[in-house]
């Protein structure tokens, strides 16, 4: 697979590169490219969800290890090892149920054949229910499984498994059965993460009401059409933009949210605690959600929360689910931040004479401190707007729980071995 | 007995205010019949003043409280009235030290006045083992020969029984005066009394009234109005619009139409207003920028009132080479300077009246440049003081003289020698190892880390900064040159720098009286998340700075900048998002000037009478208000 592989290395270098913007971009190129890495993976007879899994996995590796801080491409590789799983498993429980046999000689994984094992011993659903442990039966996931093996069981292909190795042509369908659910659940994903924001834009009316004031900082595609869809269902309110130095994202979304007629002021970001006490709500996008409710955000939206926290003006943070990552972080400001060019801050010409000042020691006079995101703790966030409704961020481990597998949490870890 | 239990009770509500007050030994005379707040009810209301119109008060001797009684009681800061402060008292030898520093204060608003800043002369004299409280007795000395210590009554029995005949009729206009002014006063206070104007409460009366209930009135306009009120009959009469002057008005509000019209009529330069105003801040004034730089240039042969130096001054504020309010206030007062020693009193006026008024024109022109800062009010109300209280025996060579004397003096101490004492005292709260960080480019903070730096301290200065007008690119070209090492970074980026940070310290425009820091526009974020991250917060600001204001947030009084800067980015053009829709309708640019920050971000105030918490501010206003007004 060459052409795979120039695909990869090509959206490594773009990773490595930072030539892409905003995690929604990343996240959906990720999947599109984990999708070709699927389609042009070879299967063998048996273990096809392994092989699969593997393949992308070798790939995810990659991917998260050119850009650790860009979270989504992490979310995404493993929302895609989720589907692989869950796929293989509807497909598996499908053909027990189909065929209630109890022979599951040729288990195809090992995971799988545990699971097999656990499937002939008990109902579909409770054994899609047992596999994760970090999964306990819930209504979501019942209602998510159940409609998969109600109109599968009566496929042709579902004696297969049974007897694998004599009939080669109902393996060979069911092979590609998986491959294509695979696909189109990986289209799926694509899908939503495309329109995201509508769906968090359609929540929009029930948080914002008439003549109300808003802060938002720096500009987020899922912010302005969160705003926008409020202003269509009628609503009038104005809107404080602050600028978001030092990439003055938030010029970008004046600009945009002016050219569809909201009232619009541009503050600078100092001036942001003198107007929020006049502010009702803080909207606000994300770079990622972390698992405890944190929020890695664009720089300066730390000091936004606090601002508000001390007004008591709730603060709204709009995460797309690829936004959700399944980790806890630890030391965030740190470990998850990226320090920009300090030409975004500073003129070199003016201070190269300041910068190589210390000649005694060698280290120099001047350091010029460019993060480029925040950490915002869940005690100052008030609401969660996603794709799936309002959360608050205490409950968003549990969300985050219903995107990913426990199995798969790992690959970070791997990586962190491995490089 | 009478006579002089009553100026003590008139004057009692502020002494009481102070909380410091015990009877001093030799006022505690035997046996007092009357009560003496008993002794008021006597008095008709309508003379609420009390002291003209009760003939026993007049006929009974005068008795002032001994000047040195009464200011230690009153200023509980000031220990050691008699003690001078060992500095150069001739008025030449402050001029030319004062021109240095000032100078070089002005030209740090020039980007390329870098590192003119004279740390070693300010720190030689600093380090000349001064007292802290060292600072106030010179001004305690220069009370002695007119100290008013007790408060209206008693200048009133002054005016009254010694020098009523031997002054000309003048004298008793200005008692006659003295009494309608009374007299409005109560009225004023009457109708306060009723709860309909609390603010217009002044003067005498209402200090008279609060003796009865307890209630401590708004201590700084009693102050104020008794002293307009107390001016009246010291010999001078300014014009009757200046007493009102002296009561801190209500500030101008621009949503106001019919007195922006009258504004606009007095107004040198036609200003057009922004088309986009920010709804919020329809109170503050919103004009075009570049149409008033043009305007203001044409007319500069036209504009015959104004004198060069002050249009020089106002030029500078409008273009924003003078910014820093320590800065702008020394511009001003030099400018004055110049402006009174070329001043000569037309015929048929008296100097008080008519220097007066052309202040007044002078500063409605610098207005119109730029809005005042609270530190530049305080300066004039200060001069205007000063004027107001010249004696009317001086020539008008001797006033002139006097007066810019007078303002030297108050740069010297109020500014230049206050400013030494806080670096004295901030560098105690800088040791090794220390991460310091601060904000924009305060020019009390670059000194104490200068001095700090001079001492031999290790430590790690961060500096943040903000647009727009990025100023702590400036500070940081001046620490780096002095080879302290930096941070800069912006002010987004401060929960990233905070967890390394030891200490913070912040400059202020002014300080409000109940302890919020008005500054430059971000201090307050800088504040909070300090506060957040538990490092402390100091703040470093000159007590000629601190107002009787209060303000909760940072929207009823600020100042609004030009818009334009909001759009365009300095340095980087790549950034011109926003080019084609600044005319829209729906946008508007919102440039603060300054912010409030609360006062429960504060840790500690440094100012010229020691290291303070905000809850202290209060009585550090009233008590450098007197000493400040009373010189």
């Amino acid at each position: 697979m060459p052409d795979v592989q120039a695909l990869v290395n090509d959206f490594l270098i773009k990773l490595k590169k930072r030539k892409i913007e905003g995690s929604q971009a990343t996240a959906r190129q990720a999947a599109e490219l984990l999708r070709s890495v699927i389609s042009q993976q070879r299967v063998p007879y048996t273990n096809q969800a392994g092989a699969l899994i593997d393949a992308v996995r070798a790939v995810g590796e990659q991917l998260i290890a050119a850009n650790p801080v860009e979270l989504a491409v992490g979310n995404i590789v493993r929302r895609v090892l989720h589907i692989i799983r869950e796929e293989n498993l509807s497909l598996a429980t499908a053909a027990i149920a189909g065929l209630n046999l109890s022979a599951a000689s040729d288990g195809d994984d090992d995971d799988d054949g545990e699971r097999d094992e656990h499937t002939v011993l008990s109902a579909a659903a409770v054994a899609a229910a047992a596999r994760s442990t970090l999964r306990p039966p819930s209504l979501q996931t019942l209602l998510e499984d159940m409609p998969e093996s109600a109109t599968i069981p009566h496929t042709p292909s579902s004696g297969g498994d049974s007897e694998g190795k004599s009939k080669s042509a109902d393996k060979s369908s069911r092979t590609r059965r998986l491959k294509h659910d695979i696909i189109e659940a990986v289209n799926e994903l694509i899908q939503d993460i495309t329109t995201c924001h509508e769906q968090i834009a359609e929540q929009a009316i029930e948080h914002i009401h008439q003549n109300e004031v808003i802060l938002t900082l720096g500009s987020s595609k899922t912010v302005l059409e969160f705003l926008y869809a409020a202003k269509e269902k009628r609503r009038s309110f104005r809107v404080f933009v602050a600028e978001g130095a030092p990439r003055y994202q938030g010029h970008l979304l004046a600009k945009e949210l002016v050219a569809r007629g909201l009232h619009t002021t541009l503050i600078t970001d100092s001036a942001v605690f003198a107007i929020i006490s006049r502010v009702n709500m803080v909207i606000v996008g994300a770079h990622a959600v972390m698992a405890n409710g944190g929020v890695i955000a664009p720089v300066g939206l730390n000091m936004v929360a606090l601002a508000a926290q001390k007004h008591a003006v709730p603060f709204v943070v709009l995460a797309g689910s690829h936004k959700l990552c399944p980790l806890y972080p630890h030391n965030p400001e740190v470990l998850l931040n990226e320090l920009r060019s300090p030409s975004e801050l500073l003129d070199f010409g003016e201070f190269s004479d300041c910068l190589d000042f210390g000649s005694g020691t060698g280290s120099p006079l001047l350091h010029v401190v460019n993060p480029a995101f925040d950490y915002v703790p869940p005690k100052l966030v008030s609401l969660f707007i996603t794709d799936t409704g309002g959360h608050n961020p205490s409950y968003m481990y549990r969300l985050i729980a219903d995107y990913y597998s426990a199995d798969d949490l790992v690959v970070r870890g791997r990586i962190a071995s491995g490089n | 007995m009478d006579p002089r239990r009553a100026p003590r009770t008139v004057s009692d509500p502020k002494v009481r205010k102070v909380g410091f007050f015990t009877d001093p030994p030799d006022r505690s005379l035997p046996g007092p019949p009357n009560h003496p707040i008993s002794s008021f009810p006597t008095s008709p209301p309508s003379t609420v003043d009390n002291s003209p119109p009760s003939a026993g008060n007049s006929l009974s001797p005068v008795m002032i409280p001994p000047p040195r009684h009464s200011s230690s009681i009153l200023s509980p800061l000031r220990r050691d009235p008699p003690e001078f402060f060992p500095l150069p008292a001739s008025p030449t030898a402050s001029t030319t030290f004062s021109d240095d520093v000032a100078s070089t204060m002005k030209g740090r608003g020039v980007a390329a006045a870098s590192s003119s800043l004279p740390g070693g002369l300010l720190f030689d004299i600093a380090a000349s083992s001064v007292p802290a409280s060292g600072l106030t007795t010179v001004s305690v000395v220069n009370n002695l020969p007119i100290e008013k210590g007790g408060g209206v009554a008693v200048e009133m029995q002054d005016d009254q029984s010694s020098r009523s005949k031997s002054l000309k009729e003048k004298t008793t206009k200005a008692e006659r005066r003295a009494l309608q002014e009374a007299q409005r006063a109560a009225k004023a206070t009457a109708k306060a009394e009723d709860g309909k104007t609390p603010a217009a409460a002044s003067g005498a009366a209402a200090s008279v009234k609060s003796g009865k209930s307890v209630k401590p009135p708004p201590s700084q306009k009693n102050d104020s109005a008794a002293l307009a009120a107390l001016e009246k009959k010291a010999g001078d009469r300014p014009p009757e619009k200046d007493r009102k002057k002296e009561v801190p008005q209500p500030r101008m509000q621009f949503d106001d139409k019919s007195r922006v019209e009258k504004a606009k009529r007095r107004a040198v330069v036609k200003q057009t207003e922004a088309r986009n105003r920010v709804e919020l801040f329809r109170h503050l004034p919103q004009y075009e920028r570049g149409t008033q730089r043009t305007e203001l240039q044409s007319k500069f042969f036209e504009l015959d009132p104004v004198h060069p130096a002050v249009y020089k001054v106002g030029l500078q504020y409008l273009y924003g080479d003078i910014c820093g309010s320590n800065a702008r206030c020394i511009a001003m007062l030099q400018a004055f300077q110049e402006a009174i020693k070329d001043y000569s009193t037309p015929s048929e006026k008296t100097l008080a009246r008519d220097l007066t008024a052309k202040i007044g024109s002078y500063l409605s022109f610098l207005i119109e440049c730029r809005p005042l800062s609270i530190s530049m009010g305080n300066a004039i109300r200060f001069l205007k003081n000063r004027i107001a209280k010249l004696p009317l025996t001086l020539s008008e060579l001797e006033a002139k003289a006097t007066l810019r004397s007078d303002i030297d003096r108050f740069i010297n101490e109020k500014i230049i020698l206050a400013d030494k004492v806080i670096v004295k005292h901030a560098v105690t709260k800088i040791s090794d190892g220390d991460v310091l960080l601060t904000y924009g480019s305060p020019s009390a903070v670059e000194m104490v880390l200068l001095h700090a730096h001079e001492l031999g301290k290790q430590f790690r200065v961060v500096v943040v900064d903000s647009r727009p007008k990025l100023e702590g690119q400036l500070l940081l070209h001046r620490l780096v040159g002095k080879g302290i090492n930096c941070t800069y970074t912006h002010v987004n980026a401060i929960s990233y720098i905070m967890h390394e940070v030891t200490r913070v310290f912040l400059g202020a425009s002014s300080v409000l009286s109940n302890g919020t820091v008005y500054s430059k526009v971000g201090t307050a974020c800088v504040a909070m998340v300090a506060h957040a991250f538990r490092v402390p917060v100091l703040v470093c600001c000159e007590a000629y700075k601190f107002h009787e204001r209060v303000q909760l947030d940072s929207l009823c009084s600020n100042e609004l900048g030009d818009p334009d800067v909001i759009s365009k980015i300095h340095g980087r053009e790549d950034i011109n998002f926003l080019d084609g829709s600044t005319n829209s309708e729906n946008l508007q640019l919102l440039n603060l000037i300054y912010d409030a920050t609360p006062s429960d971000y504060i840790s500690m105030i440094i100012t010229d009478y020691g290291m303070v918490p905000p809850t202290s501010v209060p009585v550090i206003v009233r008590d450098y208000r007197r000493e400040h007004l009373w010189i």
